[in-house]
């Protein structure tokens, strides 16, 4: 099948949906590869890097989507400024992969469906871990927590970093990231980079560690609510809890120089957790990143696209932050898009197959052959089979102890008793002499092996194997006792034995010649 | 000719010199001397035994020490240090059969004369010896037949076979008395033999129902039992340097089982009772997930960028033969100033210590191989950790999953560190339940394909 990349056309978006290395791969599953002429530019990718894996590079944009089976993109379809819109170039019975975001695009999804196509969106991937390396909103939150801390670096008129100067002190700027999906930790882990002292808050408690081990401090909330939906997410959350966490947030505000704001909760409007009064109270030069901005802000005086500054302090909303790191978003996307189609072609063969059967594949399908599919059913979280070995678990404690403890404890030393009383009462005293000897030399035994390093177990195997062979010893005293057959056997004896003590001894010493520091 | 105390002066210096040669194995700078040691004591006591006046039939004795020497010698020197563990075993087989053989000649010699308590519990003596020897026998030459794998590592697992062997015990008990009223008049021969081939069933079947993955545990009590064997033989010939020799042995051996049960946090009976391997107690939870391949340059890349690399061997690098490549490997990155440690697990490999014996073998320096202990604490140290062949004694569920067969061994925990890449022969890629969770965890990337040329790959990766 042909896979085409037309260039993307919405303003200021400078990723591609493919790169070089991710086509490479495409091919290698049998596809067909066409990208428009120029549509890897904004990304600092060449035609020529294209055309050297194999790539077709396609003048003009109506040719590509005519041709190709396959479209895949960045951004959703829109209206293009010469060929009217996207979704209408698309061939009838054709597939486009690209985000969709169908919840907000009603009108779009309705004219896909009746183009007949199949339309996968990128947004839409279930958050199993199967699918994380198909989960684009994840690789692309990513690159927007990185790229806010570069944003607020650019805005802070300070060091991130402490230090102590000839020229003064210099004191560490604070940065709060509220909520810790993967933007959030990107950010904490970038400020952290940069030696800022990172704070953060989460509604949901299980991010604590994960906000810990980035060695950022968790804000606790002294209120006990969960804030976990379903599929990882974020909920809304009661109106009590809102009040605590508002507070917190206002004498966070009076601190802290930079503010990072990442809380989504699906399908709603993002929360407004920065009131103007917080803002106020920031200390001038404060700058705030907001990663809302698209869904109208978790701060109330965020501006769209825009950076504005208020109360003397900087508001960043942009909502293209993954764009403005084209090159490495276009990577990590194009990754993504190479992941699904590998999943899509089992065989291998360069035909995709739209198994609805595949958990992911089928959350990722939203439109089937002209049949909207969207909502999916909701992912099946695997979190029962760990309760089932915990009960289990109680079951194999109970089954024990047939026999009770202490007996269980003295039962080796009563027979071991027992049994050396009845050696004793029969035992004639030669006999007693050697199992003295016997005794001791066990014990002697025990303390020298304890003693004995790991790593020269096997050394020890082969060397108490050669000493063992003393026993050539007992057919050594036999060897010259009248009798033919007894003869032979303590002969045969001496053999077998001197194998023993040959061969044990110099392998030892070949094993431990090669011991060195 | 030495007089009978000179002799016994000679066997008691040849004692302290196997205890010295033991003691000398705790650390690796005396291991050497120890071993001389043992060398001395034994020509000492086989000198004095030689002309203690007991012996007179110089030629078939010089002849027998000549031409075992000599095959000893040969196998000591051919010998690849992959394949100790099977060389181990058969000697351990050979002081079985020779303690066999030394009980039959005792048994027949009818010079002694002794009589009463004494004569009974000296046949009792025969009758014990030659039962240790012939299952420490029969039990090494199953225990090299699976090292060597011309026998299926699997557990056989007879139907009732606990009753079997109890039987088979039961059995021993009832010729016994057999043998001690019959040799009383001079018999005693065919409850003796019935014996003999009642032990030697006892020890195929025993060592057949024991699984691959515990063979540390079956070496070393091969390794035991060949002391014991020796000991019975020192009682039965009233020898005190036998009878402490083979004691030495034996709690050698007896320790090394004990060290590697609790390795796999095994009991000792449940190990001899057998079919571990198989599936035991509940339903282990099946891992699910998805595994990362990696290939051998992206593992050159990870290993570059890493500041502190644990490798972790396993019986795979001694079935692959790749501890010569590791070696190279680390030497390569030690060069670059990164940090390269070993992280041996006890059971790791086919009997105690085989891992080490493998990497002192490609000149590992043995200050940077560390045991399980040392090392468990610090994988948040470590920046990758590689698992060349191991399994279970990486294996997390042995920690979180009450129900999987190894619950409770300790394990290394190398999934504590940022990066973990497991080689391994081969897993069908993709969405499959497996064993090891380890494999499907998210900081976790396969290399799959053979160990050595996998690592050869990563070395040229590496220098390129």
């Amino acid at each position: 099948m042909k896979i085409g990349v037309p260039k993307e056309i919405h303003p200021g978006e400078k990723r591609v949906a493919t790169t070089p290395e991710a086509a490479e791969q495409l091919i290698k599953l049998g596809f067909e590869v066409s990208i428009e002429s120029g549509a890897g530019d904004s990304a600092d990718i060449s035609d020529e890097a294209y055309k050297k894996v194999g790539v077709k590079i396609v003048k003009d944009a109506k040719t590509l989507w005519e041709k190709s089976d396959i479209v895949i993109k960045v951004r959703a379809p829109e209206e293009h400024p010469k060929l009217g819109h996207e979704a209408g170039l698309l061939p009838k019975g054709g597939n486009l992969i690209s985000f969709i975001w169908p919840a907000q695009n009603e009108g779009l999804m309705k004219q896909l469906a009746t183009q007949n196509v199949t339309v996968l969106a990128m947004d839409s991937v279930p958050r199993i871990s199967r699918a994380q390396k198909i989960d684009a909103l994840s690789s692309m939150a990513n690159i927007a927590g990185y790229r806010a801390i570069v944003e607020a670096a650019q805005h802070f008129g300070r060091f991130f970093t402490g230090q102590i100067t000839a020229a003064g002190k210099i004191p560490p700027a604070k940065v709060l990231v509220i909520g810790a999906g993967v933007a959030g930790l990107a950010a904490i882990g970038t400020a952290k980079s940069m030696g800022a002292i990172v704070r953060s808050f989460d509604t949901r408690p299980e991010v604590k560690e994960q906000i810990e081990s980035m060695d950022a401090e968790f804000l606790m909330l002294d209120f006990k609510e969960d804030g976990s939906g379903t599929g990882g997410y974020a909920k809304t959350m009661s109106k009590e809890f809102i009040e605590a966490e508002m507070a917190l947030f206002a004498q966070q505000a009076l601190e802290v120089d930079i503010i990072v704001t990442t809380a989504l909760i699906p399908g709603k409007p993002a929360p407004k957790l920065i009131t103007e009064a917080m803002v106020k109270s920031m200390k001038p030069g404060s700058v705030i990143v907001d990663l809302a901005a698209e869904q109208g802000g978790n701060c109330e005086l965020t501006e769209k696209d825009k950076v504005v500054v208020k109360h003397g302090v900087t508001l960043i909303g942009y909502t293209n932050l993954p764009s403005r790191l084209a090159n490495q978003s276009s990577q990590l996307y194009a990754t993504n898009i190479r992941h699904l189609l590998t999943d899509l072609t089992p065989e291998k063969n360069g035909v995709i197959n739209v198994n609805m059967e595949d958990e992911v594949i089928r959350g990722t399908t939203v439109i089937k052959e002209g049949k909207i599919t969207w909502p999916p059913p909701p992912p099946t979280l695997t979190v029962a089979p760990a309760a089932k070995a915990e009960t289990a678990a109680v079951l194999k404690v109970e089954k024990k102890s047939i026999l009770p403890e202490p007996v269980k404890q003295y039962l080796p030393l009563i027979l071991s008793g027992l049994a050396l009383y009845g050696i004793g009462s029969v035992a004639p005293t030669a006999f007693m002499s050697h199992f003295t000897v016997f005794v001791l030399a066990c014990f002697i035994g025990y303390q020298v092996i304890w003693s004995v390093s790991a790593s020269l177990h096997t050394p020890l195997m082969s060397v108490t194997n050669a000493i063992s062979g003393i026993i050539v010893i007992g057919a050594l005293v036999q060897i010259s006792t009248p009798g033919f057959f007894i003869t032979i056997l303590a002969g045969l004896a001496i053999l077998i034995a001197s194998i023993n003590i040959a061969g044990g001894f110099l392998v030892t010493r070949r094993m431990l010649e090669m011991f060195r520091k | 000719m030495m007089s009978q105390s000179l002799v016994t002066m000679c066997y008691i210096i040849a004692t302290i010199l196997f205890i010295l040669s033991l003691s000398g194995l705790s650390h690796q700078e005396t291991a050497r001397r120890g071993n001389y040691f043992g060398m001395l004591g034994m020509a000492i006591a086989i000198i004095a035994t030689t002309f203690s006046g007991a012996v007179n039939n110089y030629v078939i004795l010089v002849m027998a020490l000549l031409i075992g020497g000599a095959i000893g010698t040969k196998a000591a020197l051919k010998v690849q240090m992959t394949q100790m563990p099977e060389l181990v075993a058969i000697m351990h087989s050979l002081v079985g059969m020779a303690a066999v053989l030394v009980g039959y000649a005792n048994f027949m010699d009818s010079t002694s004369t002794i009589s009463g308590v004494e004569k009974t519990i000296h046949e009792v003596e025969i009758y014990i010896g030659i039962f240790i020897g012939a299952v420490t026998f029969s039990g090494s030459v199953i225990a090299f037949g699976k090292l060597s794998e011309k026998i299926s590592g699997k557990p056989m697992l007879l139907p009732a076979r606990h009753w079997l062997n109890l039987g088979l015990l039961i059995a021993t008990f009832f010729l016994c008395k057999m043998f001690l009223g019959q040799a009383e008049t001079g018999g005693g021969t065919l409850p003796l033999l019935l014996m003999t081939v009642i032990a030697l069933a006892f020890g195929v079947h025993m060592v057949m129902a024991i699984g691959g993955a515990d063979m540390p545990v079956v070496v070393s009590m091969l390794n035991s039992y060949s002391g014991w064997a020796a000991a019975a033989t020192g009682f039965m010939l009233s020898n005190d340097l036998l009878i402490v020799t083979g004691a030495l042995v034996g709690s050698s051996g007896a320790i090394l089982s004990y060290i590697m049960c609790r390795a796999m946090n095994r009991h000792f009976l449940s190990v001899i009772g057998g079919g571990f391997g198989t599936a035991s107690g509940g339903d282990a939870a099946v891992v699910e997930g998805e595994v990362h391949p990696i290939d051998a340059e992206e593992t050159a890349q990870l290993l570059l960028s890493a500041k502190s690399i644990m490798i972790i061997p396993g019986y795979g690098m001694a079935v692959a033969q790749a501890q010569h490549t590791v070696n190279e490997i680390t030497k390569f990155l030690r060069d670059k100033n990164k940090k390269v440690g070993f992280g041996i697990h006890p059971v790791a490999g086919r009997m105690p210590g085989h891992m080490n014996v493998l990497l002192a073998e490609a000149k590992v320096p043995y200050d940077i191989v560390y045991e399980m202990d040392e090392i468990n604490e610090d994988w948040d140290k470590v920046d990758v950790s590689i698992v060349i062949g191991a399994n279970d004694i990486v294996n997390p569920s042995a920690l979180d999953d009450p129900n999987s067969p190894i619950a409770g061994m300790p394990v290394l925990e190398c999934w504590k560190g940022d990066t973990t890449i497991v080689m391994k022969r081969s897993m069908a890629s993709g969405y499959a339940g497996v064993g090891n969770p380890l494999f499907v965890k998210d900081n976790t990337r396969m290399l799959f394909g053979d160990a050595n040329k996998m690592l050869q790959e990563v070395l040229k990766a590496l220098k390129g």
